[in-house]
C-alpha cells in the first residue's frame, strides 16, 4: 500500500468522523434542507469532471466527461438554490405578526435565536 | 511540489473547510442560509481554482473546452430551473435526482480514468471499481426512487418471481466482475459487466421497497452518492473530493439511522423488503370499533376555547396539499391567544425533515414546529390535540409489545386531554393495524378531506368568535 493511498484513507477516516460529529448537531427541522445541502457538497464531483474535460481525446472521452460535467453542474447549481430557497422559508415569527399574542410566554422555546 | 501546486492544495482545503464550516451553521435555522452561502463560496472557489489548474496545465484541447462548457452550461441550466420551479412537497424527488447525477458523474470519472489511462495502477483499480458499483447503484436506485416517488413507477412494493434470489446473484455478479477488473484493469468485458451489472442492482434494490420507507431510501442513495464522490477522489487523487464525499456519506449515514429508527424498522429489513406498501390505506370501515364522529362546529368549540393545542401533522397533510390551510387555523387560533404547537415526528413526510419545510413555506414559525422529544412532555398539558393526516406514528399500541408498531417511536397524542383526528376513512396507516387511538373515548373523529376539513373548521371557529 503506497503512502499516496494511506494520506488519503486517512484524510477519508478523519473526514467521516468530522461529518459524524458536525451532522449530528442539525436538529430535526433542518434535516431536508441538511440532505439538500450536503447534496450540493457532493456536487463538487464537478472538480473531477472539469480535471477529465482537461485530458480526455477521442469520441468516448469526450461523451463521457460531457455527460459527468452536465450531471455535475447540475447537481452544484441545483443543490445550492433549492436548498437556499428551503432556508429563506424558515423564519422565527410570521411575516405578519399576529394582532395578539399574549400568552406566549417569554423563552418559549431555546432555539429562538430572536 | 511547485509553488502553484501548493497554493491550489491551499485553496481546496480552504473549499474543504468551507463545507465542515457551512454543514456546522446547519445547526440552528437562524444560521443556515448564511451556511449554506459560505459552502456555496467554497464550492464557487474550487471550481474557479480547477479552471486555472486547467489553463495552467495547458493539455486541454478546444474540443475539450466545447465539451466542459456546453456541458456545464446544460447542467446549470436544468439545475437552475429545476431549482427555481420545484414544489416543496416533490423535494424528495428532486433529491433523488440530484443523488442519481451526482453518483452517476462520479461513476463516470472512474469509467473514464480506467479507459483513458495508458497504465492502470491496481490503487486505481481498486477505487475505480469501487466507485462504479457504489455510483451505479446510487445512479438507477435514486432514478427508480424519483419515480416512484413522482408516481411515474408505482409506489407499493413491486416483487417479481425470484425477486429474493435476483439481489444476491447480481451481488455476485458484480463482485466477481470487480475481481476480473481489478486483476485486467485495461479490458473492456469487465468494465462493462460491472456497470451494467450495478445499475441492474440498483433498480432490484429500491423496485421492491414501498413508498412509506422512502425516507430511509433517500438517506441511503445519499449516504451512497457520498462514498461514490469519495472514491472517485481516490481514483483521482484529489482530496478535496475525498472530503466533501466522507461528509455526505457522514450525513447520508445519520439520517438513515435515524429514518431506520423513527420507523421502528432495521435498514436490512427495509432493503429486503416486500413490507413497507405506502400510504395506500385500505378502507377497512368502523367494524369491530365503536368511534365518536364529531362535527366542525363541535371541534371549533374546542379549538376556540383550548389554552393549549397542539397540533399534529402527517403525510396525508402533505398529500392534499393541505398545509397552508393547517398554518391558516394555526395563525387564527394564536391569535385568540391560544399557545399553538406543532408536533413533528421524525418521518412525517417522504424524507427526513419534509413536513417543516412544508410547515415553513406556509409561513409557520420555525420555534413552533417541535420535534418529538421536545413536544411529547407537553401533550399532558394540551387541551386539544389535533391530529391531521397522521396514523402510526400516534398509534398507542407501540407502548406495548406483540404488534407490528411495537416499539415505534410515537407521539404520545393520547395523552392530550382531548383528541381531534381529521382522517378521510377509518383506513389503515402503512404498518397495517388498528390505531387504538381512534376508538379511545376522548377522541372525536372528524372525517374530511384534510384541505375542506381545515377550511370548513376554520370558518366554524370564525363565526364562533364572530358571535361570541
Amino acid at each position: 500500500m503506497s503512502a499516496d493511498l494511506l494520506t488519503d484513507l486517512t484524510v477519508f477516516v478523519l473526514s467521516l468522523l468530522v461529518g459524524f460529529e458536525v451532522i449530528s448537531k442539525v436538529p430535526a427541522t433542518l434535516h431536508t434542507p441538511l440532505m439538500s445541502g450536503a447534496n450540493s457538497i457532493h456536487g463538487i464531483v464537478v472538480v473531477g469532471a472539469m480535471l477529465i474535460a482537461a485530458t480526455v481525446h477521442g469520441p468516448l472521452g469526450y461523451v463521457l466527461a460531457f455527460v459527468a460535467m452536465a450531471f455535475a453542474a447540475m447537481n452544484v447549481v441545483g443543490g445550492y438554490l433549492v436548498t437556499d430557497r428551503m432556508l429563506q422559508m424558515f423564519r422565527a415569527r410570521p411575516r405578519v405578526a399576529p394582532t395578539a399574542d399574549p400568552a406566549a410566554p417569554a423563552g418559549r422555546n431555546g432555539s429562538d435565536p430572536s | 511540489m511547485s509553488v502553484f501546486d501548493t497554493v491550489v492544495h491551499l485553496v481546496y482545503l480552504a473549499a474543504a473547510v468551507c463545507f465542515v464550516l457551512g454543514l456546522h451553521e446547519m445547526n440552528s435555522p437562524a444560521t443556515a442560509r448564511r451556511g449554506n452561502r459560505l459552502s456555496a463560496a467554497g464550492m464557487a472557489v474550487a471550481v474557479a481554482t480547477t479552471a486555472v489548474v486547467i489553463i495552467h496545465d495547458g493539455t486541454i484541447t478546444a474540443t475539450g473546452w466545447a465539451v466542459l462548457l456546453t456541458g456545464g452550461a446544460l447542467g446549470a441550466g436544468v439545475g437552475l430551473y429545476a431549482a427555481r420551479s420545484v414544489q416543496m412537497t416533490a423535494m424528495p424527488q428532486l433529491v433523488s435526482v440530484f443523488n442519481a447525477v451526482g453518483g452517476g458523474a462520479a461513476a463516470l470519472l472512474a469509467v473514464n480514468d480506467l479507459v483513458q489511462s495508458g497504465h492502470v495502477i491496481p490503487r486505481t483499480a481498486v477505487t475505480g471499481a469501487l466507485d462504479i458499483i457504489i455510483g451505479g447503484v446510487t445512479f438507477s436506485g435514486s432514478v427508480i426512487a424519483a419515480g416512484k416517488l413522482q408516481g411515474l413507477v408505482p409506489g407499493r412494493p413491486i416483487v417479481f418471481p425470484g425477486a429474493r434470489l435476483a439481489n444476491p446473484l447480481i451481488a455476485a455478479l458484480f463482485t466477481g466482475a470487480a475481481v476480473w477488473l481489478i486483476a485486467q484493469p485495461k479490458s473492456v468485458v469487465p468494465l462493462v459487466l460491472v456497470t451494467v451489472a450495478a445499475l441492474a442492482f440498483g433498480v432490484t434494490m429500491v423496485l421492491p421497497i414501498g413508498g412509506a420507507d422512502m425516507p430511509v431510501v433517500i438517506s441511503l442513495l445519499n449516504a451512497f452518492t457520498g462514498t461514490a464522490v469519495a472514491m472517485a477522489g481516490f481514483v483521482l487523487g484529489n482530496t478535496v473530493l475525498i472530503i466533501a464525499g466522507a461528509l455526505v456519506g457522514a450525513s447520508g449515514s445519520i439520517l438513515t439511522k435515524l429514518m431506520a429508527d423513527a420507523m421502528n424498522r432495521s435498514i436490512g429489513n427495509i432493503i429486503i423488503g416486500g413490507f413497507g406498501t405506502g400510504d395506500s390505506a385500505v378502507p377497512v370501515g368502523t367494524a369491530g370499533a365503536s368511534v365518536r364522529e364529531v362535527a366542525a362546529d363541535d371541534v371549533a368549540i374546542q379549538l376556540a376555547y383550548a389554552s393549549k393545542v397542539i397540533i399534529v401533522p402527517g403525510y396525508g397533510l402533505a398529500a392534499a396539499q393541505a398545509q397552508h390551510e393547517l398554518a391558516g387555523l394555526g395563525e387564527l387560533l394564536e391569535s385568540r391567544g391560544i399557545e399553538v404547537d406543532y408536533a413533528i415526528h421524525p418521518v412525517a413526510g417522504r424524507m427526513p425533515g419534509h413536513m417543516n419545510v412544508l410547515l415553513a413555506e406556509a409561513n409557520v414559525p420555525y420555534p413552533l414546529l417541535k420535534e418529538m422529544d421536545e413536544v411529547n412532555p407537553e401533550f399532558a398539558r394540551a387541551d386539544v390535540a389535533l391530529v391531521v393526516g397522521a396514523n402510526d406514528v400516534t398509534n398507542p399500541a407501540a407502548r406495548r409489545p406483540g404488534n407490528a408498531v411495537s416499539g415505534m417511536p410515537i407521539l404520545d397524542v393520547d395523552r392530550a386531554k382531548s383528541v381531534i383526528v381529521i382522517k378521510r376513512s377509518m383506513g389503515h396507516g402503512y404498518a397495517g393495524v388498528d390505531n387504538e387511538l381512534y376508538t379511545d373515548p376522548k377522541t372525536g373523529m372528524f372525517f374530511s378531506d384534510a384541505k375542506k376539513g381545515l377550511a370548513a373548521l376554520t370558518a366554524a371557529v370564525k363565526t364562533l368568535v364572530g358571535t361570541s
